[in-house]
Protein backbone atom coordinates (compact mmCIF):
# COMPACT_ATOMS: atom_id res chain seq x y z
CA UNK A 1 0.00 0.00 0.00
CA UNK A 2 1.40 3.40 -0.93
CA UNK A 3 -1.24 5.92 0.25
CA UNK A 4 -1.03 8.06 3.37
CA UNK A 5 -0.75 6.30 6.72
CA UNK A 6 -3.32 8.64 8.23
CA UNK A 7 -6.20 10.52 6.64
CA UNK A 8 -8.37 12.65 8.91
CA UNK A 9 -11.34 14.33 7.25
CA UNK A 10 -13.70 16.96 8.70
CA UNK A 11 -13.16 15.65 12.24
CA UNK A 12 -15.43 17.21 14.86
CA UNK A 13 -15.78 16.47 18.55
CA UNK A 14 -18.42 18.26 20.55
CA UNK A 15 -18.88 18.09 24.34
CA UNK A 16 -22.31 19.58 24.89
CA UNK A 17 -22.06 23.18 23.68
CA UNK A 18 -18.28 23.11 23.48
CA UNK A 19 -16.63 22.22 20.19
CA UNK A 20 -13.26 20.69 21.13
CA UNK A 21 -12.30 19.76 17.55
CA UNK A 22 -13.90 21.70 14.74
CA UNK A 23 -13.60 20.26 11.25
CA UNK A 24 -9.97 19.18 11.39
CA UNK A 25 -8.56 17.48 8.31
CA UNK A 26 -5.01 16.42 7.51
CA UNK A 27 -2.84 13.58 6.25
CA UNK A 28 0.36 11.94 7.35
CA UNK A 29 2.36 10.42 4.52
CA UNK A 30 4.66 7.40 4.73
CA UNK A 31 8.10 8.44 5.97
CA UNK A 32 6.78 11.78 7.18
CA UNK A 33 6.80 13.22 10.70
CA UNK A 34 4.01 15.71 11.30
CA UNK A 35 3.93 17.93 14.36
CA UNK A 36 0.56 18.71 15.90
CA UNK A 37 1.09 21.93 17.80
CA UNK A 38 -1.01 24.29 19.82
CA UNK A 39 -1.60 25.66 23.30
CA UNK A 40 -3.13 23.56 26.05
CA UNK A 41 -6.78 22.90 25.28
CA UNK A 42 -6.34 23.46 21.54
CA UNK A 43 -7.63 19.97 20.74
CA UNK A 44 -4.38 18.02 20.18
CA UNK A 45 -5.02 15.24 22.67
CA UNK A 46 -8.70 15.06 21.68
CA UNK A 47 -7.59 14.56 18.07
CA UNK A 48 -5.09 11.87 19.08
CA UNK A 49 -7.65 10.09 21.26
CA UNK A 50 -10.11 9.93 18.38
CA UNK A 51 -7.40 8.46 16.14
CA UNK A 52 -6.69 5.85 18.84
CA UNK A 53 -10.37 4.87 18.94
CA UNK A 54 -10.78 5.66 22.65
CA UNK A 55 -12.89 8.74 21.89
CA UNK A 56 -15.71 8.71 19.37
CA UNK A 57 -15.80 11.72 17.03
CA UNK A 58 -19.08 13.59 16.68
CA UNK A 59 -18.54 13.54 12.92
CA UNK A 60 -15.81 13.07 10.38
CA UNK A 61 -13.71 10.12 9.32
CA UNK A 62 -10.34 8.62 10.17
CA UNK A 63 -8.46 6.14 8.00
CA UNK A 64 -5.28 4.45 9.20
CA UNK A 65 -3.23 2.99 6.36
CA UNK A 66 -6.40 2.94 4.28
CA UNK A 67 -8.57 1.25 6.96
CA UNK A 68 -11.63 3.14 8.11
CA UNK A 69 -11.45 3.31 11.91
CA UNK A 70 -15.22 3.43 12.41
CA UNK A 71 -15.89 0.37 10.28
CA UNK A 72 -12.76 -1.73 10.78
CA UNK A 73 -11.61 -0.69 14.22
CA UNK A 74 -9.39 -3.69 15.01
CA UNK A 75 -7.74 -3.72 11.59
CA UNK A 76 -7.06 0.02 11.75
CA UNK A 77 -5.68 -0.09 15.30
CA UNK A 78 -3.43 -3.06 14.44
CA UNK A 79 -1.64 -0.66 12.05
CA UNK A 80 -1.15 2.07 14.67
CA UNK A 81 0.48 2.43 18.07
CA UNK A 82 1.23 5.23 20.46
CA UNK A 83 3.19 6.48 23.42
CA UNK A 84 2.13 9.29 25.71
CA UNK A 85 3.45 10.56 28.98
CA UNK A 86 -0.05 10.37 30.51
CA UNK A 87 -0.57 6.72 29.50
CA UNK A 88 1.93 4.73 31.55
CA UNK A 89 2.32 1.00 31.06
CA UNK A 90 1.28 -1.19 34.02
CA UNK A 91 3.98 -0.48 36.59
CA UNK A 92 3.50 -3.84 38.33
CA UNK A 93 4.63 -5.83 35.28
CA UNK A 94 8.25 -6.12 34.19
CA UNK A 95 9.48 -4.63 30.93
CA UNK A 96 9.46 -8.03 29.23
CA UNK A 97 6.01 -8.94 30.60
CA UNK A 98 4.55 -5.66 29.35
CA UNK A 99 6.02 -6.18 25.90
CA UNK A 100 4.72 -9.75 25.79
CA UNK A 101 1.18 -8.79 26.87
CA UNK A 102 0.95 -5.88 24.43
CA UNK A 103 2.65 -7.91 21.71
CA UNK A 104 -0.16 -10.46 22.01
CA UNK A 105 -2.77 -7.70 22.00
CA UNK A 106 -1.30 -6.30 18.78
CA UNK A 107 -0.98 -9.80 17.27
CA UNK A 108 2.77 -9.45 16.66
CA UNK A 109 4.20 -12.36 14.69
CA UNK A 110 7.51 -13.77 15.99
CA UNK A 111 6.94 -11.94 19.25
CA UNK A 112 9.92 -13.38 21.15
CA UNK A 113 12.40 -12.25 18.50
CA UNK A 114 10.70 -8.85 18.19
CA UNK A 115 10.98 -8.27 21.94
CA UNK A 116 14.66 -9.22 21.92
CA UNK A 117 15.32 -6.80 19.05
CA UNK A 118 13.53 -3.94 20.79
CA UNK A 119 15.30 -4.61 24.09
CA UNK A 120 18.56 -4.16 22.20
CA UNK A 121 17.44 -1.22 20.04
CA UNK A 122 16.19 0.78 23.00
CA UNK A 123 18.93 -0.30 25.40
CA UNK A 124 16.48 -2.01 27.74
CA UNK A 125 18.04 -5.45 28.04
CA UNK A 126 19.30 -4.88 31.59
CA UNK A 127 15.78 -3.85 32.66
CA UNK A 128 13.92 -6.78 31.10
CA UNK A 129 13.03 -8.27 34.51
CA UNK A 130 12.54 -4.93 36.27
CA UNK A 131 9.03 -3.73 37.02
CA UNK A 132 8.23 -0.72 34.87
CA UNK A 133 7.04 1.27 37.89
CA UNK A 134 10.56 1.11 39.33
CA UNK A 135 12.22 2.70 36.30
CA UNK A 136 13.16 6.36 35.92
CA UNK A 137 10.93 8.51 33.70
CA UNK A 138 13.48 8.35 30.88
CA UNK A 139 13.65 4.57 31.09
CA UNK A 140 9.86 4.35 31.21
CA UNK A 141 9.69 6.48 28.08
CA UNK A 142 12.00 4.05 26.31
CA UNK A 143 9.77 1.15 27.40
CA UNK A 144 6.70 3.01 26.15
CA UNK A 145 8.50 3.58 22.87
CA UNK A 146 9.38 -0.13 22.66
CA UNK A 147 5.70 -0.95 23.16
CA UNK A 148 4.77 1.63 20.52
CA UNK A 149 7.15 0.05 18.00
CA UNK A 150 6.23 -3.58 18.81
CA UNK A 151 3.83 -4.08 15.91
CA UNK A 152 5.93 -2.11 13.39
CA UNK A 153 3.11 0.43 13.14
CA UNK A 154 2.28 2.26 9.96
CA UNK A 155 1.15 5.17 12.11
CA UNK A 156 3.05 6.12 15.25
CA UNK A 157 1.31 8.61 17.54
CA UNK A 158 3.50 10.34 20.07
CA UNK A 159 1.93 12.76 22.54
CA UNK A 160 4.74 14.78 24.13
CA UNK A 161 7.11 11.80 24.18
CA UNK A 162 10.05 13.82 25.47
CA UNK A 163 8.23 15.72 28.23
CA UNK A 164 10.07 15.32 31.55
CA UNK A 165 13.13 13.79 29.91
CA UNK A 166 16.65 15.11 30.39
CA UNK A 167 18.23 16.57 27.22
CA UNK A 168 20.42 13.54 26.56
CA UNK A 169 17.54 11.07 26.80
CA UNK A 170 15.28 13.36 24.77
CA UNK A 171 17.93 13.46 22.04
CA UNK A 172 18.09 9.65 22.02
CA UNK A 173 14.30 9.39 21.74
CA UNK A 174 14.23 11.87 18.87
CA UNK A 175 16.92 9.87 17.08
CA UNK A 176 14.84 6.69 17.43
CA UNK A 177 11.77 8.36 16.02
CA UNK A 178 13.68 9.90 13.13
CA UNK A 179 15.10 6.47 12.33
CA UNK A 180 11.59 5.00 12.36
CA UNK A 181 10.30 7.65 9.94
CA UNK A 182 13.39 7.38 7.76
CA UNK A 183 12.74 3.67 7.26
CA UNK A 184 9.86 4.83 5.04
CA UNK A 185 7.36 2.24 6.22
CA UNK A 186 5.40 4.43 8.58
CA UNK A 187 4.57 7.99 9.48
CA UNK A 188 4.61 9.84 12.78
CA UNK A 189 2.16 12.27 14.34
CA UNK A 190 3.99 14.10 17.10
CA UNK A 191 2.81 16.63 19.64
CA UNK A 192 5.27 18.68 21.61
CA UNK A 193 5.60 22.05 23.30
CA UNK A 194 9.32 22.10 22.58
CA UNK A 195 9.59 24.16 19.39
CA UNK A 196 13.31 23.51 18.90
CA UNK A 197 12.56 19.81 18.98
CA UNK A 198 9.70 20.22 16.53
CA UNK A 199 11.95 22.08 14.09
CA UNK A 200 14.55 19.35 14.40
CA UNK A 201 12.20 16.39 13.96
CA UNK A 202 9.09 17.38 12.01
CA UNK A 203 8.79 17.65 8.24
CA UNK A 204 5.54 19.54 8.57
CA UNK A 205 3.57 21.13 11.40
CA UNK A 206 -0.10 21.84 11.98
CA UNK A 207 -1.00 24.62 14.41
CA UNK A 208 -4.26 23.97 16.23
CA UNK A 209 -6.19 26.66 18.05
CA UNK A 210 -9.68 26.31 19.48
CA UNK A 211 -10.07 22.99 17.70
CA UNK A 212 -9.20 24.26 14.22
CA UNK A 213 -6.03 24.06 12.13
CA UNK A 214 -4.85 27.63 11.82
CA UNK A 215 -1.53 27.05 10.09
CA UNK A 216 0.24 24.29 8.29
CA UNK A 217 3.69 24.13 6.75
CA UNK A 218 7.40 23.53 7.10
CA UNK A 219 8.47 24.38 10.68
CA UNK A 220 11.72 25.87 9.38
CA UNK A 221 10.10 28.36 7.00
CA UNK A 222 6.69 28.93 8.60
CA UNK A 223 7.78 31.59 11.14
CA UNK A 224 9.23 33.86 8.45
CA UNK A 225 6.17 33.36 6.26
CA UNK A 226 4.11 34.87 9.07
CA UNK A 227 6.50 37.62 10.07
CA UNK A 228 7.86 35.89 13.15
CA UNK A 229 11.49 35.32 14.06
CA UNK A 230 11.12 31.86 15.54
CA UNK A 231 8.68 28.98 15.81
CA UNK A 232 8.36 29.89 19.50
CA UNK A 233 7.15 33.38 18.52
CA UNK A 234 4.70 31.91 16.06
CA UNK A 235 3.41 29.51 18.73
CA UNK A 236 2.87 32.40 21.15
CA UNK A 237 1.06 34.38 18.45
CA UNK A 238 -1.22 31.43 17.70
CA UNK A 239 -1.88 30.93 21.40
CA UNK A 240 -2.54 34.60 22.24
CA UNK A 241 -3.81 36.18 19.04
CA UNK A 242 -5.24 33.40 16.89
CA UNK A 243 -7.42 35.89 15.01
CA UNK A 244 -4.30 37.66 13.72
CA UNK A 245 -3.21 34.48 11.95
CA UNK A 246 -4.72 33.56 8.62
CA UNK A 247 -6.39 30.14 8.75
CA UNK A 248 -4.87 27.27 6.76
CA UNK A 249 -6.78 26.47 3.54
CA UNK B 1 -5.96 -17.22 16.00
CA UNK B 2 -5.78 -13.49 16.72
CA UNK B 3 -8.82 -13.47 19.06
CA UNK B 4 -7.21 -16.30 21.03
CA UNK B 5 -4.00 -14.27 21.36
CA UNK B 6 -6.01 -11.25 22.54
CA UNK B 7 -7.88 -13.29 25.14
CA UNK B 8 -4.63 -14.98 26.14
CA UNK B 9 -2.99 -11.59 26.70
CA UNK B 10 -5.61 -10.60 29.28
CA UNK B 11 -5.21 -13.94 31.06
CA UNK B 12 -1.41 -13.81 30.84
CA UNK B 13 -1.37 -10.46 32.56
CA UNK B 14 -3.18 -11.92 35.57
CA UNK B 15 -0.85 -14.91 35.67
CA UNK B 16 2.18 -12.60 35.60
CA UNK B 17 0.77 -10.57 38.48
CA UNK B 18 0.14 -13.67 40.58
CA UNK B 19 3.53 -15.13 39.80
CA UNK B 20 5.20 -11.83 40.61
CA UNK B 21 3.69 -11.44 44.06
CA UNK B 22 2.75 -14.39 46.30
CA UNK B 23 0.60 -12.01 48.36
CA UNK B 24 -1.85 -12.06 45.45
CA UNK B 25 -2.19 -15.84 45.72
CA UNK B 26 -3.09 -15.93 49.41
CA UNK B 27 -6.50 -14.18 49.12
CA UNK B 28 -7.49 -16.72 46.46
CA UNK B 29 -7.83 -19.40 49.11
CA UNK B 30 -7.28 -17.87 52.57
CA UNK B 31 -10.78 -16.47 53.12
CA UNK B 32 -12.56 -19.49 51.71
CA UNK B 33 -10.42 -21.79 53.86
CA UNK B 34 -11.33 -19.74 56.94
CA UNK B 35 -15.00 -19.90 55.96
CA UNK B 36 -14.85 -23.66 55.58
CA UNK B 37 -13.11 -24.14 58.93
CA UNK B 38 -15.50 -21.79 60.75
CA UNK B 39 -18.65 -23.27 59.27
CA UNK B 40 -17.25 -26.77 59.53
CA UNK B 41 -17.00 -26.45 63.32
CA UNK B 42 -20.37 -24.72 63.60
CA UNK B 43 -22.08 -27.53 61.70
CA UNK B 44 -20.21 -30.19 63.70
CA UNK B 45 -21.38 -28.52 66.92
CA UNK B 46 -24.98 -28.29 65.63
CA UNK B 47 -24.86 -31.98 64.71
CA UNK B 48 -23.71 -32.76 68.25
CA UNK B 49 -26.35 -30.74 70.13
CA UNK B 50 -29.29 -31.41 67.82
CA UNK B 51 -31.42 -34.42 68.60
CA UNK B 52 -33.29 -34.19 65.30
CA UNK B 53 -30.93 -36.49 63.42
CA UNK B 54 -30.67 -33.79 60.72
CA UNK B 55 -27.17 -33.65 59.25
CA UNK B 56 -26.05 -30.04 59.19
CA UNK B 57 -22.70 -30.72 57.54
CA UNK B 58 -23.86 -31.19 53.94
CA UNK B 59 -26.61 -28.57 54.20
CA UNK B 60 -24.79 -25.70 55.88
CA UNK B 61 -21.17 -26.41 55.03
CA UNK B 62 -22.13 -27.42 51.50
CA UNK B 63 -24.05 -24.16 51.13
CA UNK B 64 -21.08 -22.14 52.38
CA UNK B 65 -18.80 -23.86 49.90
CA UNK B 66 -21.08 -23.25 46.96
CA UNK B 67 -21.76 -19.61 47.93
CA UNK B 68 -18.02 -19.04 48.25
CA UNK B 69 -17.59 -20.62 44.82
CA UNK B 70 -20.07 -18.10 43.40
CA UNK B 71 -18.27 -15.22 45.17
CA UNK B 72 -14.85 -16.36 43.90
CA UNK B 73 -16.11 -16.50 40.32
CA UNK B 74 -17.59 -13.01 40.56
CA UNK B 75 -14.48 -11.55 42.19
CA UNK B 76 -12.27 -13.29 39.66
CA UNK B 77 -13.87 -11.17 36.94
CA UNK B 78 -13.91 -7.91 38.89
CA UNK B 79 -10.35 -8.28 40.21
CA UNK B 80 -8.98 -8.75 36.69
CA UNK B 81 -10.86 -5.61 35.61
CA UNK B 82 -9.76 -3.64 38.68
CA UNK B 83 -6.14 -4.30 37.74
CA UNK B 84 -6.72 -2.14 34.67
CA UNK B 85 -8.44 0.48 36.82
CA UNK B 86 -5.67 0.57 39.42
CA UNK B 87 -2.84 0.64 36.89
CA UNK B 88 -4.66 3.19 34.67
CA UNK B 89 -4.24 0.93 31.67
CA UNK B 90 -7.47 1.72 29.83
CA UNK B 91 -5.85 4.01 27.28
CA UNK B 92 -3.15 1.47 26.43
CA UNK B 93 -5.47 -1.55 26.48
CA UNK B 94 -8.45 -0.12 24.59
CA UNK B 95 -6.33 1.51 21.88
CA UNK B 96 -5.16 -1.94 20.77
CA UNK B 97 -7.03 -4.15 18.26
CA UNK B 98 -8.63 -5.96 21.24
CA UNK B 99 -12.43 -6.18 20.92
CA UNK B 100 -14.83 -5.93 23.85
CA UNK B 101 -15.97 -9.59 23.62
CA UNK B 102 -12.30 -10.62 23.67
CA UNK B 103 -11.65 -8.42 26.68
CA UNK B 104 -14.63 -9.86 28.56
CA UNK B 105 -13.60 -13.40 27.57
CA UNK B 106 -10.15 -12.66 29.02
CA UNK B 107 -11.74 -11.52 32.30
CA UNK B 108 -13.84 -14.70 32.41
CA UNK B 109 -10.81 -16.92 31.78
CA UNK B 110 -8.91 -15.06 34.50
CA UNK B 111 -11.81 -15.78 36.82
CA UNK B 112 -11.80 -19.48 35.91
CA UNK B 113 -8.09 -19.66 36.71
CA UNK B 114 -8.31 -17.82 40.05
CA UNK B 115 -11.56 -19.39 41.28
CA UNK B 116 -10.23 -22.88 40.46
CA UNK B 117 -7.52 -22.34 43.07
CA UNK B 118 -10.09 -21.34 45.70
CA UNK B 119 -12.40 -24.24 44.85
CA UNK B 120 -9.58 -26.78 45.05
CA UNK B 121 -8.64 -25.55 48.53
CA UNK B 122 -12.28 -25.42 49.70
CA UNK B 123 -13.06 -28.93 48.55
CA UNK B 124 -9.83 -30.32 50.02
CA UNK B 125 -10.34 -28.71 53.45
CA UNK B 126 -14.02 -29.69 53.59
CA UNK B 127 -13.21 -33.28 52.72
CA UNK B 128 -10.06 -33.61 54.84
CA UNK B 129 -11.29 -31.86 57.97
CA UNK B 130 -15.05 -32.42 57.96
CA UNK B 131 -15.66 -35.43 55.72
CA UNK B 132 -17.81 -33.55 53.25
CA UNK B 133 -17.29 -34.98 49.78
CA UNK B 134 -19.07 -33.47 46.81
CA UNK B 135 -18.18 -36.56 44.79
CA UNK B 136 -20.95 -38.33 46.71
CA UNK B 137 -23.48 -36.35 44.64
CA UNK B 138 -21.71 -37.05 41.37
CA UNK B 139 -22.86 -35.48 38.12
CA UNK B 140 -26.07 -34.22 39.77
CA UNK B 141 -24.03 -31.35 41.19
CA UNK B 142 -22.71 -30.15 37.81
CA UNK B 143 -25.79 -28.19 36.67
CA UNK B 144 -25.99 -26.41 40.04
CA UNK B 145 -22.35 -25.40 39.79
CA UNK B 146 -22.93 -24.30 36.21
CA UNK B 147 -25.77 -21.96 37.20
CA UNK B 148 -23.71 -20.46 40.04
CA UNK B 149 -20.77 -20.03 37.67
CA UNK B 150 -22.87 -18.23 35.05
CA UNK B 151 -24.44 -15.96 37.66
CA UNK B 152 -21.01 -15.22 39.18
CA UNK B 153 -19.70 -14.21 35.76
CA UNK B 154 -22.82 -12.11 35.13
CA UNK B 155 -22.49 -10.21 38.40
CA UNK B 156 -18.76 -9.78 37.81
CA UNK B 157 -19.39 -8.19 34.42
CA UNK B 158 -22.18 -6.08 35.95
CA UNK B 159 -19.73 -4.90 38.62
CA UNK B 160 -17.20 -3.94 35.93
CA UNK B 161 -19.88 -1.93 34.11
CA UNK B 162 -20.79 -0.10 37.33
CA UNK B 163 -17.15 0.82 38.06
CA UNK B 164 -16.56 1.87 34.45
CA UNK B 165 -19.63 4.11 34.66
CA UNK B 166 -19.20 5.55 38.18
CA UNK B 167 -15.42 5.66 38.50
CA UNK B 168 -12.77 3.78 40.51
CA UNK B 169 -14.24 4.60 43.92
CA UNK B 170 -17.37 2.65 43.00
CA UNK B 171 -15.40 -0.56 43.53
CA UNK B 172 -16.58 -0.41 47.13
CA UNK B 173 -20.11 -0.93 45.87
CA UNK B 174 -19.04 -4.17 44.23
CA UNK B 175 -17.27 -6.07 47.03
CA UNK B 176 -20.37 -6.51 49.26
CA UNK B 177 -22.71 -7.71 46.48
CA UNK B 178 -22.54 -11.44 47.45
CA UNK B 179 -23.23 -10.58 51.11
CA UNK B 180 -26.17 -8.37 50.14
CA UNK B 181 -27.66 -11.08 47.92
CA UNK B 182 -27.20 -14.04 50.28
CA UNK B 183 -30.31 -13.42 52.47
CA UNK B 184 -32.46 -13.31 49.32
CA UNK B 185 -30.83 -16.33 47.69
CA UNK B 186 -31.84 -18.72 50.48
CA UNK B 187 -28.31 -20.00 50.89
CA UNK B 188 -28.86 -21.39 54.39
CA UNK B 189 -32.65 -21.76 54.54
CA UNK B 190 -35.51 -22.49 52.15
CA UNK B 191 -36.80 -19.47 50.24
CA UNK B 192 -40.25 -20.30 51.66
CA UNK B 193 -38.93 -19.03 55.02
CA UNK B 194 -38.73 -15.50 53.64
CA UNK B 195 -41.47 -12.85 53.79
CA UNK B 196 -43.35 -12.20 50.57
CA UNK B 197 -41.36 -9.23 49.30
CA UNK B 198 -38.06 -11.05 49.82
CA UNK B 199 -39.43 -14.12 48.05
CA UNK B 200 -40.28 -11.88 45.09
CA UNK B 201 -36.67 -10.72 44.93
CA UNK B 202 -35.33 -14.24 45.34
CA UNK B 203 -37.35 -15.44 42.34
CA UNK B 204 -35.16 -13.20 40.15
CA UNK B 205 -31.95 -14.68 41.56
CA UNK B 206 -30.67 -17.93 40.00
CA UNK B 207 -28.91 -19.08 43.23
CA UNK B 208 -32.26 -19.36 45.03
CA UNK B 209 -33.22 -22.16 42.60
CA UNK B 210 -29.81 -23.75 43.07
CA UNK B 211 -29.91 -23.87 46.86
CA UNK B 212 -33.51 -25.04 47.07
CA UNK B 213 -32.63 -27.78 44.58
CA UNK B 214 -29.49 -28.77 46.46
CA UNK B 215 -31.38 -29.08 49.73
CA UNK B 216 -33.77 -31.44 47.94
CA UNK B 217 -30.83 -33.50 46.61
CA UNK B 218 -29.23 -33.73 50.07
CA UNK B 219 -32.59 -34.77 51.53
CA UNK B 220 -32.72 -37.54 48.94
CA UNK B 221 -35.77 -36.14 47.11
CA UNK B 222 -34.00 -35.15 43.90
CA UNK B 223 -34.01 -31.68 42.39
CA UNK B 224 -36.86 -30.28 40.35
CA UNK B 225 -35.73 -30.18 36.72
CA UNK B 226 -38.07 -27.28 35.78
CA UNK B 227 -36.80 -25.22 38.74
CA UNK B 228 -33.21 -25.91 37.76
CA UNK B 229 -33.98 -24.99 34.14
CA UNK B 230 -35.58 -21.76 35.37
CA UNK B 231 -32.41 -20.99 37.36
CA UNK B 232 -30.22 -21.70 34.32
CA UNK B 233 -32.44 -19.56 32.08
CA UNK B 234 -32.34 -16.70 34.57
CA UNK B 235 -28.54 -16.94 34.86
CA UNK B 236 -28.24 -16.71 31.06
CA UNK B 237 -30.57 -13.70 31.08
CA UNK B 238 -28.47 -12.01 33.76
CA UNK B 239 -25.33 -12.77 31.74
CA UNK B 240 -26.79 -11.33 28.54
CA UNK B 241 -28.04 -8.23 30.40
CA UNK B 242 -24.67 -7.69 32.12
CA UNK B 243 -22.79 -8.08 28.82
CA UNK B 244 -25.16 -5.67 27.09
CA UNK B 245 -24.79 -3.14 29.93
CA UNK B 246 -20.98 -3.33 29.82
CA UNK B 247 -20.95 -2.75 26.07
CA UNK B 248 -23.35 0.21 26.41
CA UNK B 249 -21.40 1.76 29.30
CA UNK B 250 -18.17 1.34 27.32
CA UNK B 251 -19.79 2.89 24.24
CA UNK B 252 -20.96 5.86 26.33
CA UNK B 253 -17.48 6.17 27.89
CA UNK B 254 -15.95 6.34 24.39
CA UNK B 255 -18.55 8.89 23.30
CA UNK B 256 -18.23 11.18 26.33
CA UNK B 257 -14.46 10.87 26.72
CA UNK B 258 -14.73 9.14 30.11
CA UNK B 259 -12.60 6.24 28.88
CA UNK B 260 -9.78 8.49 27.66
CA UNK B 261 -9.63 10.42 30.94
CA UNK B 262 -10.58 7.58 33.26
CA UNK B 263 -7.46 8.12 35.36
CA UNK B 264 -8.92 11.46 36.43
CA UNK B 265 -12.23 9.91 37.57
CA UNK B 266 -12.63 9.67 41.32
Amino acid sequence: MSGPVLEVEALCKRYGAELAVDGVGFRVERGETVGLLGPNGAGKTTTINTILGVLAPTSGSIRVDGCDLARHRSRALARANFAAVYAPLPGNLTVEQNLRVFGLLYGVAGLGARIEALLDDLDLRRFRRTKVGLLSSGEQTRVALAKALLNRPRLLLLDEPTASLDPATAREVRARIRAFAASGEGGVLWTSHNMAEVQEVCDRVLFLSHGRILLAGDPRTLPAEHGKATLDDLFVAVAREPLSIREAP
Amino acid sequence: MTPLRHVGAILLRQLYLMRGNPARLIPLFAWVAIDVVLWGFITRYLDAVSASGFSFVPVLLGAVLLWDFFGRVMQGVTMAFFEDVWSRSFLNVFSTPLTLPEYLAGLVLSSVATSAVGVAVMVSVARGAFGLSFLRYGAALAPFLGVLFLFGIALGVLGCAIVLRLGPSAEWLIWPIPAVLSPFAGVFYPVATLPGWMRAVSRALPPSYVFDGLRAVVAGRGASAPALAAGAGLALLWLAAAGWLFVEVHRAAVRTGRLARYGAES
